[in-house]
């Protein structure tokens, strides 16, 4: 409400149209724009930041690996129960192994994962940064002649950025178990076969874009979510507003990535 | 007395349509404790922002050891500022960190500091504010008033030349207050800094200022010290001394 009449205020005398939320939008992309070429500015110079990286990295990375497993777990098994059916109509329940990890592979773990991630880390960056930013720490850091962009943002959107091909890594793995669990569910087949039926049919085109695009998932999430945070306005609705527009937006770039991507590979490939 | 420490000409500052400072003039001589008065909203806060470059003013020029900080690059700055120690107004401890880890980020960027030596500047710093056995606790574990104290232990252990004080006393008890004003004190004889201390309370502006500017509409409004303004004709100065 009050943010409303502030926005107005500062722009016409009408309440806050289309015209205007276009407006508030692309100063929005402006602004993310010049936040991500600062991080690219800023990662190159020393001091690098080793140990906050790898502190971030455990917490970002280390302490999500317990919810991604499951994840990637009931996927696995999910996908498997539900491609059943359509298969044995076919009779083609001896393709499930192959059919049900490409997906995987290619689209459910990166994607499923990564939107996970952006619930649990982009929420919990956005919060963290907000209420350092609102409770003054950000400007204490600057003042002591510290960057707090560096400290505060590059490490964290590093971590980000390595973290998440990992994890979607592991969530694979474990999604792959998930599925062997979902076909001895009815039928059976040996481990050793099931993988072997796996990985005759998985190829590197298969394998590669997903892991490339997963580096970019975990890129955007770190710098939607810092930048909420590092930008959060004054008092602590602007906590709860950060971590909620990390989550939102970092989800939505999610999927308007992934769609690229897809059409990216199938123009190569 | 050498170059004013920080020397503030025609500084002006707006949020939008809100004309917070208008054009303030004041000058920091070395060893001084300078207090700014000024009633919640007159931009107090806003003034010592700008003059550690958190802010940029909308005019004006800030010189802190006799630069143009509008002039030099962050790096540049970046040396300045650790000349200059702040309390802010919420002491802004990082609250991811022990008392501990607080006190010893700021030192992070000096170079061949043993650990020993860091050990002992931490030990030194705590047992200047009277908080040595917090040393281990996390800032949501003190009450507000070891918080204003653990912050101010983190400024000291910079050995700033100047400090800049945003309200040291404000939401502390009568006694409590006093005692974090004598430390200003305390501290300003111990280490000779001179100091610009924000503040609307007038117990603490008594035992700390040397010279006192009281904050109005965005001008200093009154300037003088304890003393003579205390006992000012000017209704409006008289009220806050009562
Ligand atoms: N970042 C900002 N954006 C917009 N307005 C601001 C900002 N910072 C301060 N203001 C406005 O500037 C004015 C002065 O604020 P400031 O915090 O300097 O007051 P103060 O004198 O320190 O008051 P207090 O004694 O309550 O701390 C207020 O009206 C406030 O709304
Ligand atoms: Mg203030």
């Amino acid at each position: 409400m009050i943010n409303n009449e502030e926005i107005t205020t500062n722009g016409s005398i009408f309440p806050l149209g289309w015209l205007d939320s276009l407006r508030v939008f692309f100063i929005e992309v402006g602004e993310i724009s010049r936040f991500t070429l600062r991080f690219f500015k800023e990662v190159f110079i020393p001091r690098y930041e080793f140990k906050a990286l790898v502190k971030q990295s455990y917490i970002i990375g280390y302490k999500s690996l317990p919810l991604i497993a499951i994840t990637g777990l009931i996927i696995g098994l999910v996908l498997t129960i539900q491609a059943r059916p359509t298969m044995a109509q076919f009779g083609a329940e001896s393709w499930i192994p192959s059919m049900v990890s490409i997906s995987i592979i290619r689209e459910m773990g990166p994607v499923m994962v990564a939107v996970i991630f952006a619930g649990k880390v982009g929420s919990g960056i956005g919060a963290e940064l907000a209420s350092m930013k609102v409770t003054e720490q950000i400007d204490a850091m600057e003042v002591s002649g510290i960057n707090p962009f560096k400290y505060l943002v590059v490490t964290r959107v590093m971590a980000t950025t390595l973290m998440l091909p990992m994890l979607v890594t592991a969530a694979d793995a474990i999604s792959l178990v998930g599925a062997y669990v979902g076909v001895n569910l009815k039928g059976s087949i040996s481990f050793h076969l099931f993988f072997l039926q796996v990985f005759s049919n998985l190829s590197f085109s298969d394998v590669i874009p997903a892991i490339i695009k997963t580096f970019f998932f975990g890129f955007s999430i770190g710098i939607v979510s810092c930048y909420k945070g590092y930008n959060a306005n004054r008092g602590t609705e602007g906590v709860g507003e950060a971590a909620n527009s990390a989550v939102v937006i970092g989800s939505l770039l999610v999927f308007i990535i992934d769609m690229i991507a897809v059409q990216l590979t199938s123009l190569i490939y | 007395m050498g170059i004013p420490l920080v020397e503030i000409e025609h500084l002006s500052k707006s949020f939008g349509s809100n004309r917070v400072l208008e054009d303030i003039n004041l000058q920091l001589d070395p060893g001084e404790n300078l207090v700014v008065f000024g009633k919640s909203g007159s931009g107090k806060s806003v003034l010592i922002k700008c003059l550690v470059g958190l802010m940029q003013p909308d005019g004006g020029c800030v010189k802190l050891f006799g630069e143009d900080i509008a002039r030099l690059k962050t790096a540049e700055l970046n040396v300045l500022r650790k000349k200059v120690g702040f309390l802010f107004q919420s002491a802004a401890l990082y609250d991811s960190m022990t008392v501990r880890e607080n006190l010893e980020f700021p030192l992070r960027d000096m170079k061949a500091r043993s650990i020993a030596d860091v050990e002992g500047l931490v030990k030194e710093s705590l047992r200047n504010v009277g908080l040595e056995e917090a040393i281990d606790k996390m800032p949501s574990e003190l009450s507000g008033g070891m918080i204003k104290r653990v912050g101010l232990a983190r400024t000291l252990i910079m050995k700033p030349e100047i400090i800049l004080y945003d309200e040291p006393t404000t939401g502390l008890d009568p006694i409590t207050s006093r005692e974090i004003s004598q430390l200003i004190v305390d501290i300003q004889k111990k280490y000779n800094t001179a100091a610009i201390i924000i503040t609307h309370d007038v117990a603490c502006a008594k035992i700390t200022s040397n010279r006192m500017l009281i904050i109005k509409d965005g001008v200093i409004n009154a300037t003088g010290t304890y003393a003579e303004l205390s006992v000012s004709e000017n209704e409006w100065i008289h009220s806050f001394f009562i």
